[in-house]
């Protein structure tokens, strides 16, 4: 199975308050069309490591490549237009602009891109919020939404413009069994389907053993990458 | 960068916080309703008062200085050492001084170079109005009449008759107003003038002018030049003075050079040299003017400054989705400098129209001006390239108080933010 992420020896360091490195050089691989889950404790450095993915945070050692293209030392405008094209993201709390309808809100992204017109792409948006089970409140205000649903609409947002690599971060948090069962449904058809990466942070062991596999972290370091080994109800 | 999706982004912002929007949008239009009024009032202003002064005031005033050259005729070829020379101290002047040589040809000859507008001759006298026993001083101008109304508009200047009835009869005159208050005197009544040479004429008012000049209207009349060389008993080209306006004002005082090399035995003075005063006032007052209007644009650019700021801090974590989900530094930029010029554009062309109401009620004010002041209402000046200025400036203070704010917001790092 072809490569889509590679990461090699990434170190990070916190300033504030004290020296503190989180990231104490981690080395793995992503392959194309996995469902890759990372697990560990809070604080044990998740949300930071999938930030360093996402392109997003671009003070770390160590380097990184992404579909073969080495990410580490571009410009962040370079960075930005590869993340636009490339990366779908879903943060931890649900981040969606509160003056645009949901339906802009997963609009925007495609609309920078500029792939589609703007007819194709409000209809590509609307397919992907009718995945996530949110078409219906497609013309609502981002402001007016309940958490969960602000966080299905992120979701959609992070697939609309068809990303190589759909990143996580604890995406079904804020959600029941039931639309945590059909996000998790999502990300499986869409691994298995469009050959899309995703790489989620969770903490819901279910949802993780119904993945590919299993990274461990602890302590800023990887414990382990295994595939599951436990049953999950996510699967029937 | 996506013009297009920036201003979506914009307008939806501005749209969303209407009544922020609507404030900084008030600083402008009251930064830029200000200027245009003050503007306007301030160049009305010296307009009106360089207008009082420069209307009668020719460009270059060539006339006989009554002068004598300094230098002693007897003493002229005196050899060194010898004590037997006489010096004649106190020279007298000739009598016929005043005059011009060759007054009308040098006018002809003057009025066709390049950059004159025209030459109005003149012939000027003291006289003495005699008003029953009492006798006031003052002058009597002859002139061309037809030239004095285009170049100095003097028949703008007529509170009653008409300047053309100079040119009806003979031996008539028009007075100042104050000079006719002062005589009891008014339209068809008569005044006799004595002039210090003795000549006596009797003449028929027919007119009343005012500069709004008190020490001009309280002294002067005019007739016809030959009304006048008949008072002083002259010939037809007996002239006095030569008063010339030119195309450009500006250009008058290169033109006195050249005229001076040209006619030596008068003497030749251009408007600048007439009316420093004058000019430095004018240009304190064009100082002040325009000062205080930059201050007003400053005070301006510093509210949508303040805003801009505020408005993105409230914007941080959307400036760092939109970073997150691709969106690069420059499209941010956009987004808020766009917003900056939509607030200035709308600020600013409802500060012209504001601008343009209270001057429009200003110059219909009725101003208390005096008897002597020809005003009615406060001088204000509707000049276009005012508001052109104004909307350029404030255009120009929206670019820069914007752009601050906006390159901060592109700075903005999306993890932070997003991290909590
Ligand atoms: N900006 C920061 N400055 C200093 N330390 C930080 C900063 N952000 C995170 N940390 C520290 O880095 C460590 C890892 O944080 P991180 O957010 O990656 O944890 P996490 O594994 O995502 O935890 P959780 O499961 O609770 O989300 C924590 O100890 C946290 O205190
Ligand atoms: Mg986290």
């Amino acid at each position: 199975m072809a490569t889509v992420l590679k990461a090699e020896n990434i170190k990070k360091k916190f300033f504030q308050p004290t020296e503190f490195e989180v990231l104490k050089g981690l080395d793995f691989e992503v392959h194309e069309g996995e469902f890759f889950s990372i697990i560990g404790k809070s604080g044990c450095g998740k949300s930071t490591l999938l930030y360093i993915l996402s392109t997003m945070d671009t003070d770390y050692d160590g380097t990184m490549h992404i579909k073969g293209e080495q990410l580490t030392g571009k410009t962040q405008n370079q960075l930005s237009k590869f993340r636009n094209e490339h990366l779908g993201f879903v943060f931890q709390f649900h981040f969606l602009l509160p003056e645009f309808t949901a339906l802009k809100n997963v609009m925007l992204p495609a609309l920078k891109l500029g792939k589609y017109s703007e007819k194709e792409i409000e209809h590509r948006a609307i397919e992907k919020l009718r995945l996530v089970g949110m078409d219906e409140f497609a013309h609502k205000h981002a402001n007016r939404l309940s958490g969960g649903q602000q966080q299905r609409v992120a979701i959609a947002r992070a697939l609309v413009n068809d990303p190589a690599i759909i990143m996580g971060d604890e995406p079904t948090g804020n959600l029941d069994k039931a639309n945590s069962m059909r996000v998790f449904d999502i990300f499986k058809q869409l691994a298995e389907e469009n050959k899309q990466t995703i790489i989620t942070v969770t903490h819901d062991h279910d949802f993780a053993n119904g993945s590919d596999r299993i990274m461990e972290m602890e302590d800023g370091r990887i414990l382990g990458i295994e595939p599951p080994t436990e049953p999950t109800p996510y699967i029937k | 960068m996506n013009w297009k999706l920036s201003l979506n982004i914009a307008l939806t912002h501005l749209l969303t916080k209407k009544k922020q929007s609507i404030v900084a949008m008030l600083g402008v239009t009251f930064g830029i309703s200000m200027f245009i009024i003050m503007i306007s009032f301030m160049t009305g202003v010296n307009q009106f008062t360089e207008d009082l002064a420069m209307d009668n005031t020719p460009h270059v005033h060539i006339y006989k200085s009554i002068e004598i050259e300094d230098k002693k005729i007897v003493a002229l070829d005196k050899p060194a050492g010898d004590s037997n020379w006489y010096v004649v101290k106190h020279q007298r002047p000739k009598n016929e001084l005043s005059k011009i040589k060759n007054g009308l040809a040098v006018m002809e000859r003057i009025e066709n170079m390049p950059g004159v507008r025209g030459v109005a001759p003149q012939v000027s006298t003291q006289v003495f109005y005699n008003n029953g026993p009492v006798q006031i001083p003052g002058t009597v101008f002859g002139v061309d009449v037809k030239k004095q109304a285009d170049l100095f508009d003097l028949d703008k200047k007529m509170d009653l008759g008409e300047l053309n009835d100079l040119l009806k009869g003979s031996d008539v005159i028009i007075m100042g107003k104050g000079l006719a208050k002062k005589m009891g005197v008014t339209i068809g009544d008569r005044v006799s003038v004595t002039t210090p040479e003795g000549g006596n004429l009797n003449l028929k008012i027919v007119g009343i002018f005012s500069y709004g000049i008190a020490q001009l209207d309280q002294t002067q009349s005019y007739a016809t030049l030959a009304t006048v060389q008949k008072i002083l008993q002259k010939d037809p080209s007996y002239v006095t003075d030569l008063n010339l306006k030119m195309k450009d004002v500006n250009a008058a005082s290169a033109l006195a050079k050249s005229l001076e090399n040209q006619l030596p035995d008068v003497k030749i003075e251009d408007w600048e040299t007439a009316n420093q005063s004058i000019l430095a006032g004018t240009q304190i007052r064009n100082i002040m003017t325009f000062v205080v209007c930059f201050t007003l644009l400053v005070v301006a650019g510093f509210g949508i400054y303040n805003i801009m700021n505020m408005n993105i801090i409230n914007k941080m974590k959307d400036i760092a989705i939109l970073k997150a989900t691709g969106f690069q530094g420059a499209d941010v930029t956009g987004i808020f400098m766009l917003q900056s010029v939509m607030i200035g554009i709308a600020g600013g062309f409802f500060g012209l129209i504001i601008g343009f109401f209270f001057s429009y009620l200003l110059s219909i004010t009725p101003f208390p001006a005096g008897e002597f002041f020809r005003i009615d209402t406060f001088p204000v000046n509707f000049n276009p390239v005012h508001y052109f200025i104004g909307l350029f400036f404030g255009f120009l203070t929206t670019l820069f108080a914007g752009w601050f704010p906006s390159r901060k917001a592109a700075k903005v790092d999306p993890v932070q933010i997003i991290r909590g």
